[in-house]
């Protein structure tokens, strides 16, 4: 298939979708599923076919809507007409929503619908996910019609390798797996090491426990996924690229899978692609449950049939990662930047974000906020907006008492910080990270030394075992953890712990054991009063933690020691 | 794992090899990687998938195929959570424990299964019939506390409703359709869609 193929497919699908008076689009990624998406596109398809509808309605199974915990969620699209999102949709909706929209004087229902003016939407800034909700995931047709694969196109016909890593590099795009490193640079470490034969990885192994932006962009958009790695590989004259999904993820993978089949098949991905002397093949590589695979090194050995265990940096992947040879190895959403910049330009994706971050992120924001979903924003957006415009705030009229980000790496961000900027910099000095992209709220329930202990026994459950300050750090950070919490510690234990954590950051081999450390430090900067009163006082002042530790003995002698102390003032005065 | 030579294995495991079809499905793995040694993975994948487990005669029969020595294959095994080597449980309940559901308190659902059927995660009742396992994050946090049941996702969970469902499910004879739900849901969609 040539450039100007790729155009007439385009051309075809779009004036197939015109030709459909109106289009349902039903989610079908793993939220929307779980919650009964299944048998509510089963009923749109049986009442099309009930009326004969089926030159005027059609159904497609799309990706992400956002709005995940108000699924399954619909969107009816109407030429001339604005699109009508719904909420929880059940069979029996389904029907009526089917019956109302195909009447002849078609009108939305008056139930369950999202206000189009809804913050949730109108905050964001869709760039990496603009397709999804829109295009079905598993015809290519419906990429291609929405001009996917163009800016390979582009770039093949226009652009030499060193153009398309300058453009990449002059765009400003950082790594979207959480260190935020510049995704230019390294594109142009791998074009200039030495070697015929290079790797392109995208990493889609996303363990932080809150996160399923890669899943949702894997299952929503495959193609775009695929093509920034075509891009990459023509960048960086690599000819195989790897999709590393992790194993809890079967639907992304399936959809991948088929994705790669069908560009195969119509010349987008093989020996010559798009009729150029570029060939590029792309392989996928099942997880098989472990964290630290998420790691770049570890992810390597992981492809290559071993335990995943990091090995040091330098030499770097791009000097030597896979089998020895030159490595790119990005994010999957990083992979999802890439087309947009080159159709669109560096100067237009520059001009979203802040200074030194540029574009958007995606979030999954999860936890005890009023609408969880996914969401795409500007770089430079608050905390705030993030939660309570985009969220719509606490339910229960509970409080606000921290936002968690970048899973067990990162760390928990107080109130009194919630107008800080999202972006790289200004998360680092909070002492957390940007991270891959997981934001849970927590509300006043949540006790903060117990949510330390959480990631700190993930961590260690977690830890690969090569290394020691980690494999036993994080064991005894946990264990005198779980003393705080059953109001067993002592506050010596407070400075041990702040210690260790030093200890570990600064001489652990790979980024889970020099970041683990994260969120205890964190939530002990933040709110060390709640660590002090589980030791001094033996309560939990969110009323989480159970106080069984504490030695019956342990309020006597406090008491006898207070009063022996109140004895002494009085006797020196 | 055994540690016996390879050629004292040998004539058992072909017998094995014959006797058991889902050998076949393993032999299908080896043969589209040709037998590369880091496909690894990959065909402990496809065996746990057919076999249900890793056992000692399967791994022994892997390595040799490999041509990988057993205690690779057996650390490779152990590191991932992914492969199990014990056999599961009729039903299987799986609570997700990512930062969503613990906020929301799915804690206390694995410790109320715990206190009813005296297992840990990880572990199966003594009768054989339900397996109890967490999982870091099943990706569906708006539903949270998220957990799967018999590869049913069950969302928005109280401890009540899930032990009245694990009970229910229990009572019951185990459905042998051996095929994930997500996979399911997807199949019939891709089906319907084209």
């Amino acid at each position: 298939m040539n450039r100007e193929e790729l155009q007439v497919i385009g051309e075809r699908e779009r004036e197939k979708q015109q030709s459909y008076r109106c289009r349902i689009l039903c989610c079908a990624s793993t939220p929307c599923l779980s919650s009964g998406a299944t048998a509510v596109i089963e009923t749109f398809k049986e009442v099309i076919k009930e009326f004969d509808l089926e030159a005027e309605v059609t159904v497609t199974s799309t990706g992400c809507m956002g709005p995940c915990s108000r699924g399954p969620l619909v969107t009816v699209q109407m030429n001339g007409q604005q699109d009508v999102i719904y909420e929880h949709v059940t069979p029996e909706l389904a029907r009526d929503i089917a019956l109302a929209h195909a009447a002849p004087e078609a009108k939305p229902l008056d139930r369950n619908v999202l206000p189009a003016d809804l913050p949730f939407f109108n905050k964001q800034k869709k760039v990496v996910l603009a397709n999804s909700g829109l295009i079905d995931p598993t015809r290519l047709e419906s990429y291609v019609a929405r001009d996917g694969y163009s800016a390979l196109a582009h770039a093949l016909r226009e652009m030499t390798p060193t153009e398309v890593c300058e453009e990449v590099i002059r765009s400003g795009l950082r790594g979207r797996g959480g260190a935020g490193y510049p995704a230019g640079l390294k594109w142009d470490l791998v074009r200039k090491a030495p070697g015929d034969k290079k790797y392109i990885i995208a990493n889609g192994d996303e363990g932080d426990p809150g996160a399923y932006m890669d899943r949702t962009l894997m299952e929503s958009d495959p193609h775009r996924i695929l093509e920034g790695m075509a891009i990459a590989g023509y960048a960086v004259g690599a000819d195989q690229g790897f999709v590393y999904v992790r194993g809890e993820y079967p639907i992304a993978a399936k959809r991948l899978e088929n994705a790669i089949r069908m560009a195969e098949r119509r010349g987008l991905l093989g020996s010559r692609v798009l009729d150029s002397p570029f060939g590029f093949r792309i392989d996928i590589r099942i997880g098989a449950g472990a964290f630290v695979c998420g790691e770049e090194t570890a992810l390597m050995a992981s492809i290559m049939g071993r335990r995943g265990q990091p090995w040091p940096r330098p030499p770097y992947p791009a000097q030597k990662g896979l089998w020895g040879l030159p490595t790119l190895i990005n994010n999957v959403e990083t992979f999802g930047n890439i087309a947009p910049i080159i159709s669109h330009g560096a100067d237009w994706f520059g001009a979203i974000g802040t200074e030194k971050s540029k574009g958007t992120k995606i979030f999954a924001l999860a936890g005890t906020v009023e609408t969880t979903g996914l969401i795409e924003v500007p770089m430079g957006i608050s905390l705030r907006d993030i939660v309570f415009e985009i969220g719509g705030g606490i339910p229960n009229d509970r409080q606000f008492k921290a936002a968690q980000t970048g899973g067990p790496s990162g760390g928990c961000i107080p109130t009194d910080h919630l107008d800080t900027p999202v972006d790289y910099e200004s998360l680092g000095a909070l002492g957390s990270i940007m991270g891959s992209g997981g934001l849970v709220v927590m509300d006043d329930t949540s006790c903060m030394p117990d949510v330390a202990k959480f990631f700190m026994e993930f961590c260690m459950e977690e830890s690969c075992g090569k290394c020691v300050p980690c494999r036993v750090g994080t064991v005894q950070l946990h264990r005198i953890l779980e003393h705080v919490t059953d109001g067993s510690a002592t506050l010596d234990d407070l400075d041990r712990l702040e210690e260790l954590c030093v200890m570990m950051k600064e001489t652990s081999l790979c980024g889970l054991g020099q970041s683990a450390p994260n969120p205890l430090l964190s939530t002990l900067k933040y709110f060390r009063e709640e660590y002090e009163a589980h030791i001094t006082n033996h309560t939990c002042p969110a009323g989480k933690c159970t106080m069984f530790g504490v030695p019956p003995l342990q309020l006597t002698r406090d008491l006898l020691r207070n009063t022996l102390q109140a004895k002494n003032d009085t006797e020196v005065s | 794992m055994a540690t016996t030579s390879k050629h004292k294995n040998a004539p058992a495991m072909q017998d094995v090899e014959h006797a058991d079809p889902r050998y076949k499905q393993v032999d299908r793995t080896l043969k589209r990687f040709r037998y590369r040694q880091d496909a690894l993975i990959e065909v402990l994948h496809t065996a746990q998938e057919s076999f249900g487990f890793l056992s000692d005669e399967l791994m022994i029969y892997i390595a040799r195929e490999l041509k990988l020595p057993q205690s690779w294959v057996y650390g490779v095994a152990t590191f991932y959570h992914f492969f199990s080597l014990k056999p599961q449980g009729e039903h299987t309940c799986v609570v997700c424990m990512g930062t969503a559901c613990y906020v929301k308190r799915s804690a206390e659902i694995v410790a109320r299964i715990q206190g009813e059927y005296s297992i840990k995660p990880g572990e199966t009742t003594a009768d054989g019939k339900l397996s109890l396992a967490t999982a870091r994050c099943l990706g569906s946090c708006g539903l949270a506390p998220v957990l799967v049941v018999d590869n049913e996702v069950l969302g928005k969970e109280t401890p009540e409703s899930t032990l009245q469902k694990i009970r229910e499910v229990v009572a019951t004879s185990p459905d042998h359709s051996g095929e994930p739900a997500d996979t399911v849901n997807l199949q019939e969609q891709e089906e319907h869609a084209s």
